[in-house]
């Protein structure tokens, strides 16, 4: 487990991080969400030790996280870089080494995640001959070459074609299944939804709620359910114990506990037709905006 | 300093190395340097050469007796008419009669006094030098404009392309990837390392090709002239390249784009120009070369060229080299705050003093 606790960090006088705390568990894909400005990729750069936080510490299952350690870590930047005239191969190898890989075996783990990414018959081309959408699967193998304990991505989605962001999503999910902690930023809450088990959302350089994502939606507020039927809806107004939330014709989403909302399925099965009926978890978009209000 | 850090700095070192050979750029900008000093010292043989061998044609009348004939290419005449007359076609440059003078002959010109001839008959006294050792002004500055060229050229050749590769990996954002691998400290010692090594072999080739050139020319002399200063220099460039090396690499740091690397090193350029000015409008300037032996930036050409002259004492040179050291150690430790400070930040200009502050 990667855990994170009390960074702080200042950038002159202007105070970007405060006190930042979360932990991401060993096999979780965690989705780090927030506006541009909220201190994502400052925290990030903090955790794989490119930035030095002013105070906090970072540690690995109570271990505080060292160089050494760091090495370990595979990490893409948000702004995405590579030597635009080395050779693919070359330079995936090159910075397996650098992560303290011995020659051979980056000779291989380059071989074989070429293999993965559709990448082989690139790998004596400069990097600055490919297609964008093969450029930022390079990238993808230099944040994995070095088989790393904890994945680091900051907006992996941001600027890839439909074909990388599936590769790039099916790389994580073997990440992850593979009981590496991957965290990553994005602020496409649609795919963080769709992708994570955990969410850490931050806003204005403090975290403003961290958990499971079942939860955090779950929580964000009163229960609500949504209702289809056949006809009009209108009488539900009248119903007590029910907030509307929304209403259009037969349809209506609104706030009730749990026996309220089965008695008004029960007269709305009377009254005609019943097209839909679910319980309304909110959206990561709506927790979202609920937090960071 | 762990092993880590040692492979990393040895790794990029490798990659830099790798990185200018491929550069064709490189290659040809090598190969013309090298070349040129060949070149420059053949042309230098061959014009000495052709100075030794010059003799001056003049025609000899029958009976008169010369003591040397040396540098004459002499044509025996019979009379002084069928002299004259090789004279007036220009076969020769000058007559030599006979005349009742107390020398037993005398010159005929065509138009003006043949000083060749007069100078290859004057008698010349033995001499003796008290304070030998004074140096043609022609060869001095010669030496000096070669130390100059040759520092300047490879000081801004090299450290314009650390430079560019500092600003190459801002521009192209590969540093975030490459600092969460290793130290920034790493990274930039193995840059520094890898310019340094290609400056010093460039260097080395450059001084072996003008050696082999000199001795092929038959200028050995020359050589064992210029031997120890050039040893010297090159010695004094390894060490002074990497101050050089260091400020460029500093100052690119500071900006994120191509388009500002000129304006960013302008000063270092500046502090590499200077000392190349100096040595060549004033190298038989004593005092001014004195000063330059002792300045780091321009010790590398001042003190070579003040053993040339034989000016130095032998503890000179490595007091200045040991100045030179301690200044690449405080260069380096500043310079790599800077560099550290300032590499992620990209967009505008960095502001120097907010980048030593961090």
């Amino acid at each position: 487990m990667l855990t994170i606790e009390g960074v702080t960090k200042h950038f002159g006088d202007r105070r970007v991080l405060d006190d930042v705390g979360f932990s991401v568990g060993s096999g979780r894909l965690t989705g780090f969400v927030g506006g541009n400005g909220a201190g994502k990729t400052t925290t990030m750069r903090i955790l794989l030790g490119v930035l030095q936080a002013d105070t906090g510490r970072v540690s690995i299952d109570g271990a505080e996280v060292g160089p050494t350690d760091r090495r370990r870590f595979g990490y893409m930047p948000e702004e995405r870089g590579l030597y635009p005239k080395m050779p693919v191969a070359e330079q995936i190898t090159y910075l397996a080494r650098l992560h303290g890989v011995d020659k051979r075996t980056a000779g291989q783990r380059t071989t074989a995640l070429l293999e993965r990414l559709d990448l082989t018959q690139h790998a004596s081309d400069a990097v600055e001959k490919l297609s964008l959408g093969n450029q930022q699967r390079v990238q993808v193998a230099a944040a994995l070459v070095h088989d790393p304990e904890v994945l680091v991505l900051d907006e992996p989605f941001s600027g890839l074609d439909p074909m990388a962001v599936d590769t790039v999503l099916g790389v994580l999910r073997e990440q992850a299944a593979r009981g590496v902690p991957v965290l990553f930023s994005s602020h496409q809450l649609d795919v963080v939804e769709r992708l994570c088990d955990d969410v850490v959302v931050i806003a204005d350089g403090t975290i403003r709620a961290a958990g499971s994502q079942e939860d955090l939606r779950r929580s964000a507020g009163p229960a609500a359910w949504e209702l289809l039927v056949d006809g009009d809806v209108a009488w539900i107004r009248d119903e007590p114990g029910v907030t509307v939330r929304e209403f259009d014709g037969g349809y209506a989403v609104f706030e009730a506990d749990e026996p309220t909302a089965q008695r008004i399925l029960q007269r709305a099965v009377q009254h005609g037709t019943v097209g839909s009926f679910a319980p309304r978890v909110p959206r990561l978009s709506e927790v979202f905006r609920e937090v960071v209000r | 300093m762990t092993s880590h850090f040692v492979d990393a700095v040895r790794l990029v070192t490798v990659r830099e190395i790798q990185a200018r050979v491929r550069s064709k750029a490189f290659v040809v900008s090598a190969a013309i340097l090298v070349l040129a000093v060949v070149v420059s010292v053949v042309i230098a043989g061959i014009i000495g050469k052709a100075t030794a061998d010059d003799t001056t044609p003049v025609a000899v009348v029958d009976g008169v007796s010369l003591q040397s004939t040396d540098g004459l290419d002499v044509t025996p005449t019979t009379t002084v008419a069928q002299a004259e007359r090789l004279v007036r076609s220009g076969d020769v440059d000058a007559a030599v009669v006979p005349s009742d003078d107390t020398l037993g002959y005398s010159v005929v010109g065509l138009e003006d006094t043949p000083t060749d001839v007069v100078g290859a008959l004057s008698v010349t006294p033995a001499v003796e030098l008290l304070q030998p050792g004074t140096l043609s002004a022609g060869l001095v500055s010669a030496i000096g404009i070669l130390f100059g060229v040759v520092f300047f050229t490879s000081a801004v050749t090299f450290g314009s392309s650390i430079a560019q590769s500092v600003v190459e990996e801002k521009s192209t954002r590969v540093v975030e990837i490459l600092m969460a691998a290793i130290p920034a400290r790493a990274l930039l010692a193995g840059k520094v390392l890898g310019s340094s090594i290609m400056a010093f072999a460039q260097i080395i080739a450059i001084a072996i090709a003008g050696a082999v050139a000199l001795a092929v020319t038959g200028q050995d002399n020359l050589f064992t002239l210029l031997g120890p200063s050039v040893l010297w220099f090159v010695g004094f460039f390894a060490v002074g390249f990497v101050l050089i090396a260091a400020l460029f690499a500093a100052s690119a740091v500071l900006v994120s784009r191509q388009e500002d690397v000129g304006s960013v090193t302008m000063p270092v350029m500046l502090l590499v120009m200077i000392p190349y000015i100096l040595i060549v409008s004033a190298a038989d300037n004593e005092t001014i070369v004195g000063i330059m032996s002792y300045v780091p930036f321009s010790a590398p050409i001042g003190m070579p060229m003040r053993i040339f002259l034989g000016t130095a004492e032998w503890w000179e040179p490595i007091l200045s080299l040991l100045l030179v050291a301690a200044s690449v150690v405080v260069v380096v430790a500043v310079g790599a705050r800077i560099y550290e400070n300032a590499l992620l930040r990209t967009g505008g200009r960095v502001k120097l003093t907010e980048a030593i502050r961090g």
